[in-house]
């Protein structure tokens, strides 16, 4: 990859803000870091902390396409990669057969359905036969099975596929590539030797309260910076789900529409419902609050 | 700068990192993109590529910062020999050195304690970074009291420097003139969530203050010696049975995504036919469709199966620490799986299923497990025997092809008899039979311990002392 996408660092961190994505310091490296090498990054961290955002932030900064693959149980090389389309193959055969049922060649009619057109191409193969800038996500990567993940690797090391019907596709560029994982599995280790790592835990008390003015319409620096306090205090109780960036800024719209400039005790405990998922929590938290510390 | 990289991941090796070939290569690449001053970048480039596991950053960070922390901004260090480097003869010389270039003060030496104390409270109360760090550099040479060459470690100097600066004094006196600004107006809430501020910057101080007096050591006994005398195990080499208090919190933490992980397993076990078997009228209905092509093959629902859990769990003096580590896991466990019940025992045995339900507080759980539980019998010294037959007598009819059972315990029975036969009767109604045992296998079988006549009836004992064998025991059930 020689013609670089983003210029220096820093030019990371503002393409990535204008695109309303506030990265920090380790971010914008590893974004940084993975044009330049053309190496894929492997993000990893707790729920709703802006991984899947990056990368179609990353896209979005770059002008590039992005294709996405959702990763779940169960999820095979036919979806992942491509499939012949074998109900539109059957049906050509039928019609083939009753047009001209005495001269059929078997061959000729393997050469007709195992075409383009018969071909259903699914993320993967897409990315790699892209003449266009992609960046390709691949989001969730610990849900599939061992045998899906290698063939990811396969593809993330070797950027070709192989269509025995048709030959080799290999791509014309390196497309940036993001895979996500909540890490409800250990990934292999030769997966994880080929990427790069970056762990995207909570922003920062800084970071987070950037994140809500930029994201939240009308909201003032002052209650910006309240939101980010109070969410900073509740993710230090130990808790069975801790309010990620999204919770956040849902809270953040909720204030903001209830027209609260200063939070009061009585109003976080009426809205943490939107912070916090478990009865469990909410009782802890608030009543957390309610004591001075 | 090759060395001192080679170095570096030659330490990262000693830590018990998993360094690649490839991945140490990948390093070398990744920082020739980095401007060189760009200390920051430079560490997360460094990372991205060496550091694959989120549990291994502090260990990381800890050999970075031994290695380059002599490098960097605070210290105009270039990558040149000789221009401002640490000369560790004459470090009364180069601490003093530093000072100058400090704030525009004279020598750090010439500050009185209260003209830092004061010129701190100033930097923590305007959250002031750079004189925060200044400040701390100066509070290092001022109360620490360090001399080259001895043979004292960094605590001690933390310590004495942190004795001297009074640091709950100064959060009060932050708080009482924070309140101040804003006219004593602050509501609770408001003034809960500044003190926490300044908690917060306090801790960020603490962590510059410890910094400062790791440079110096590294600057008087140099890199190797540093990083070795620094180096600890990696969180998932980290004994239950030893673990220190922020070691078992981190044990803590890690326990719950592999509980999840464990019911993953299991589920997916189960689920190992994805596809039921063809169902043949509705792939012929379907056929219709298609000019009676059987173009989509329809296939039966495999039978949901919802796993359950029993686990039986030694909690008797000898294990107690391992204990401590059990009932996080069976708490853990219980979140995970839709159904599991729990039995502790010493020499009797009881149920403490209910103990975990519903109880938000694992802290909670853990009190009643210990003084409700009813598992004395005779003496309180363990006795497997009597507490499986008891088991077996009243909860046997329970155990079910649904059901998995797991034993935790070291299976030292003071010589009682065993009772194994609880364990074949248990292994021919279960699902699977698995044992943990928190002992080095070199252990077992010695003195008292039978785990040998256990495992017979088992699919599988493991030796479970550290989150590395838990994991590798989570991840073999597939
Ligand atoms: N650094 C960030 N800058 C801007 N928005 C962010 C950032 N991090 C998280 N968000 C917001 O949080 C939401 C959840 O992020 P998402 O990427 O879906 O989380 P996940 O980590 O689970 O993939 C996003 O829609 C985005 O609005
Ligand atoms: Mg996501």
């Amino acid at each position: 990859m020689n013609e670089t996408m983003f210029g220096d660092l820093s030019g990371v961190r503002e393409g990535l803000a204008k695109v309303e994505y506030l990265a920090d310091d380790g971010i914008a490296s590893v974004v940084f870091l993975a044009e330049r090498l053309g190496k894929p990054v492997l993000i990893e961290g707790p729920a709703g902390t802006g991984k899947t955002e990056l990368a179609k932030s990353v896209a979005a900064m770059s002008g590039a396409r992005l294709i996405r693959l959702q990763c779940y149980e169960g999820l095979d090389e036919a979806k992942a990669l491509y499939e012949w389309n074998y109900k539109k193959q059957l049906l050509r055969i039928q019609a083939d057969r009753g047009v001209d049922a005495e001269h059929e060649d078997w061959v000729e009619l393997q050469d007709d359905i195992f075409q383009d057109e018969f071909l259903l191409t699914r993320p993967l193969l897409e990315a790699i036969s892209a003449q266009d800038k992609v960046v390709l996500l691949i989001d969730e990567v610990d849900r599939v099975e061992i045998e899906t993940e290698a063939l990811l690797l396969e593809i993330l090391s070797d950027y070709q596929v192989s269509i025995p019907e048709l030959g080799t596709i290999m791509a014309s560029q390196i497309p940036l590539v993001f895979l996500t994982s909540n890490n409800t599995r250990e990934l292999s280790e030769a997966l994880k030797r080929r990427c790069l790592f970056l762990h995207i835990d909570y922003p920062d008390l800084e970071r987070e309260k950037q994140i809500v003015l930029t994201k939240v319409a009308g909201i003032s620096e002052n209650l910006a910076e309240q939101i980010a306090r109070v969410v900073r205090s509740i993710r230090q109780l130990e808790l069975k789900k801790a309010p990620s960036v999204s919770e956040t800024l849902d809270w953040a719209r909720t204030l903001v529409l209830l027209g609260i400039e200063n939070i009061d005790v009585e109003q976080a405990k009426e809205t943490l419902h939107i912070l916090l998922k478990y009865q469990s929590d909410i009782e802890k938290a608030a009543k957390e609050l309610t004591v001075e510390a | 700068m090759l060395d001192l990289l080679s170095g570096f991941v030659g330490e990262l090796r000693n830590a018990g990192l998993p360094v690649s070939l490839t991945e140490n290569l990948d390093a070398m690449e990744a920082v020739k993109h980095i401007p060189i001053e760009d200390r920051d970048a430079f560490k997360y480039a460094l990372a991205a590529t060496l550091v694959k596991n989120e549990q291994h950053w502090r260990a990381f960070e800890t050999v970075f910062e031994v290695y380059f922390s002599l490098r960097g901004p605070e210290y105009n260090v270039g990558d040149e020999e000789g221009n401002g480097e640490f000369d560790p003869d004459n470090l009364e010389e180069w601490m003093s050195q530093q000072m100058q270039g400090m704030g525009g003060r004279g020598g750090g030496q010439d500050m009185s304690p209260e003209e830092i104390a004061e010129m701190l409270f100033r930097a923590l109360l305007n959250a002031d970074e750079a004189m925060m760090a200044a400040m701390a550099r100066a509070a290092v040479t001022q109360f620490a009291g360090m001399e080259p060459g001895r043979p004292v470690g960094g605590t001690y100097y933390l310590y004495r420097t942190l004795r001297n600066l009074d640091l709950d004094g100064m959060l009060d006196r932050l708080i009482e003139e924070s309140s101040q600004r804003y006219d004593g107006e602050m509501t609770p809430l408001a003034e809960r969530l500044e003190r926490e501020e300044f908690e917060n910057r306090i801790e960020q101080l603490k962590r510059e203050i410890e910094a400062e007096i790791r440079r110096r050591l590294v600057a008087d006994r140099g890199v190797e010696a540093m990083a070795k005398t620094l180096r600890k195990p990696l969180p998932e080499d980290v004994d239950f049975m030893h673990a220190s208090r922020e070691e078992m919190a981190n044990i803590r933490k890690a326990i719950q995504p592999l509980t999840r992980k464990l019911a993953a397993r299991l589920a997916r076990k189960r689920k190992h036919k994805r596809r039921g078997p063809l169902d043949f009228r509705a792939t012929v209905r379907r056929s219709l469709s298609y000019g009676g092509v059987p173009a989509e093959p329809r296939f039966r629902h495999p039978r949901p199966n919802k796993p359950e859990l029993i686990v039986v769990a030694d909690i008797s003096g000898s294990v107690a620490a391992f204990a401590r580590f059990t009932l996080h896991l069976v708490y853990a466990l219980q979140n995970q799986f839709s159904k599991v019940r729990s039995f502790v025992f010493i020499d009797g045995i009881d149920e403490v299923t209910h103990m975990f339900q519903n109880e938000e507080d694992i802290t909670n759980a853990v009190h009643r497990v210990n003084t409700e539980a009813d598992v004395v019998w005779v003496d309180g010294h363990s006795d497997y025997g009597h507490a499986f037959g008891v088991f077996w007598e009243n909860f046997g009819k329970d155990v079910n092809a649904k059901s998995t059972m797991m034993f935790l315990g070291d299976a030292r029975n003071n010589y009682h008899s065993t009772n194994a036969w609880v364990l074949k009767e248990c292994q021919k109604r279960a699902r699977s039979v698995f044992w943990l045992n928190p002992e080095p296998r070199s252990y077992w079988d010695t003195g008292d311990s039978v785990i040998t006549e256990y495992s017979t009836y088992t699919d599988g004992v493991f030796e479970c002392r550290n989150l590395r064998q838990l994991e590798g025991f989570v991840d073999n059930l597939a």
